[in-house]
């Protein structure tokens, strides 16, 4: 898929994000949108993984270790066919497993993921084994930033960098916010990609909602036994134009109104599961 | 009397087995030395994962290697992983349901001196609240050995509580081990003495002890804690009078357990023996067992001041 294609893709996700959090009236909207490109670009074009793989030891590894942004993830497993679309409706509602964090109940879904500052160890699990295995699968972790003041995701980058894991992504939506308002003012990242290099990490950065500057860094990355760190700049609530870059949509619910103007600005008509 | 080490027959049993079987991993923090897993880091350094000193990164590197289809066994003081990465443990391994046996040594009071930050005595209410994991405390080297073949062909998350000294055996050679089935090691008529880890042998002497006063005590080795043997603890409470014996904090552990059955299915007098909720007074373990009446003597006088009642 070209990333003109996989824009528009993830353009529709973001209608069906939308939708979603509205017809559940719960969800976390603002991290589900910034990584939304993110996760598209790599079930799209970089992943090696499909609803029939789900058994296959050489599949590759994804963890949404920041797992309050759900939401995103199980519209791309959703629409990649791990399971029927016309489950979304059951988002948030008693008795399913389409829940607030990933559950690996749902097909395509690796573990339970949410409590901040997991992912990653369990990402070094997955990337050593497949050292230790010969194996040929990557393990891809996406963290939020807000996350990153969990004293074990360093834990996990220490580790990565000691087993030199360079079939290991980390990969952070930088969208600078976390509920309280600005990281920078809750508690200070920066400099962050001084902070992974200095960790060992090779460290990128990259525009999140860029899909082509994206597909470009996946597909130039060499082995050079380190594993990678990229930052996705990213804009928290991308696309729906009343939350855009404002804390207070951190897990906001968007009213009918702000639903139709997002729709509009996204050029969907409406979502095709409801 | 035969003393044994359970951290040194679970490692040199997980030696063997690995040797066996490639899947099974050892993950340490920094703690070869001290579970005793210097020969397997040096003759299976591809199956040996040295995490440092960082216990919830190596729950979490565990389940990732479990997600590839390894059989982990996490291995490190039991103050540590119970407490520092219970979340890792609730989340990433028994939510997630990974095959993760987390091998928790130096457990109880068994670092002795060095003192309630080193001391775990929280870990069975703690390992008991999470859905998903099984705990055991095994009473000696033969009890793990026998545990240990039952762990390297289940799937199941688990939780293993081992001391630090050598302890007494309690079984000969092959001890009889069926997960969740506690074993009657003893049976008498007046009062049943309920068990596990190292206060099992503590129980057997209080019970020979307990002949010279014409007492006739029942002695039930409780080495599953959950799922836990209800209907072991049934049959126990005939007796009349179930004294629960553990290394642990009175709440929350096997006394609570045991409890908590006998008031719903048939209430029983019973008496909760373990460690006070209090600052824990110092000392060697066996210098504790005997402040708190945790040894033969110990129980056996608490038996007799209960029966007098
Ligand atoms: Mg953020």
């Amino acid at each position: 898929m070209d990333a003109a294609s996989i824009a528009m893709r993830a353009n529709f996700r973001r209608a069906d994000v939308i939708t979603m959090i509205n017809k559940a009236n719960a969800g976390h909207i603002g991290g589900s949108l910034s990584s939304l490109d993110i996760i598209s670009v790599l079930y799209d074009r970089v992943m090696n993984i499909d609803p029939k793989m789900l058994k296959d030891p050489n599949r590759d590894r994804f963890l949404l270790s920041k797992g309050h942004s759900v939401e995103g993830y199980l519209v791309v497993l959703a629409d990649k066919g791990f399971f029927p679309k016309e489950e979304l409706r059951e988002f948030s509602q008693a008795g399913s497993h389409l829940i607030g964090h990933p559950n690996n109940k749902v097909p395509g879904i690796e573990m339970c993921t949410g409590a901040l500052g997991h992912g990653l160890s369990i990402g070094v699990g997955m990337a050593l084994a497949a050292k230790r295995l010969n194996r040929t699968y990557r393990t891809f972790v996406l963290l939020g930033d807000g996350e990153l003041a969990e004293g074990s995701v360093w834990e996990a980058a220490m580790a990565g960098a000691n087993y030199r894991l360079d079939n290991l992504f980390a990969i952070i939506d930088r969208n600078g916010l976390q509920i309280s308002g600005d990281t920078e003012d809750v508690m200070a990242l920066e400099n962050l990609a001084e902070k992974w290099t200095a960790f060992g990490w090779n460290v990128t950065e990259v525009d999140g909602h860029d899909v082509q500057a994206m597909m470009d860094y996946f597909s130039s990355r060499k082995a050079e036994n380190k594993p990678h760190c990229l930052i996705c700049k990213t804009i928290k609530c991308k696309g729906l134009p009343a939350g855009e870059n404002k804390k207070e949509w951190h897990h906001k619910v968007p009213n009918e109104q702000q639903v139709k103007e997002a729709l509009e600005a996204l050029g969907v008509k409406e979502v095709d599961w409801l | 009397m035969k003393t044994e080490a359970v951290r040194m027959a679970f490692t040199a049993a997980l030696l063997e087995a690995a040797k066996n079987d490639e899947t099974i991993f050892a993950v340490t923090t920094d703690s070869r030395g001290s579970v005793t897993l210097g020969d397997f880091a040096k003759q299976l350094p591809q199956q040996f994962v040295e995490i440092g000193i960082a216990e919830q990164n190596a729950i979490g590197v565990s389940a990732g290697l479990a997600n590839a289809g390894l059989r982990p066994f996490v291995c490190g003081p039991a103050s540590f992983y119970s407490l520092r990465s219970a979340e890792q443990i609730k989340v990433d391994v028994a939510y997630s349901n990974m095959n993760v046996k987390i091998m928790a040594v130096s457990g109880g009071v068994s670092y002795g001196a060095l003192g309630t930050s080193h001391h775990a005595t929280q870990d069975i209410a703690l390992m008991r609240a999470i859905p998903g994991i099984e705990v055991y405390l095994p009473a000696d080297g033969a009890q793990m050995r026998a545990m240990l073949k039952y762990f390297v062909k289940s799937n199941k998350p688990a939780y293993v509580r081992m001391g630090r000294g050598a302890v007494p055996e309690v079984y000969k050679d092959e001890a009889p081990f069926v997960s969740g089935k506690a074993n009657c090691l003893r049976e008498g008529k007046d009062i049943a003495l309920i068990a596990c880890g190292e206060m099992v042998y503590h129980c057997l002497q209080a019970a020979e002890l307990l002949v010279e006063q014409g007492v006739e005590a029942s002695v039930i080795d409780m080495h599953t804690l959950s799922p836990i043997d209800k209907d072991a603890i049934i049959k126990a409470a005939k007796t009349g009078l179930v004294i629960t014996v553990e290394e642990h904090c009175i709440h929350g552990g096997l006394g609570s357990a045991v409890a908590s059955i006998l008031a719903e299915e048939c209430p029983t007098a019973m008496c909760i023996l373990g460690l006070p909720d209090e600052d824990i007074y110092n000392g060697a373990s066996a210098d504790v067992f005997e402040y708190y009446g945790l040894n033969g003597s110990g129980i056996a006088k608490k038996v007799l001041e209960v029966l007098k009642k």
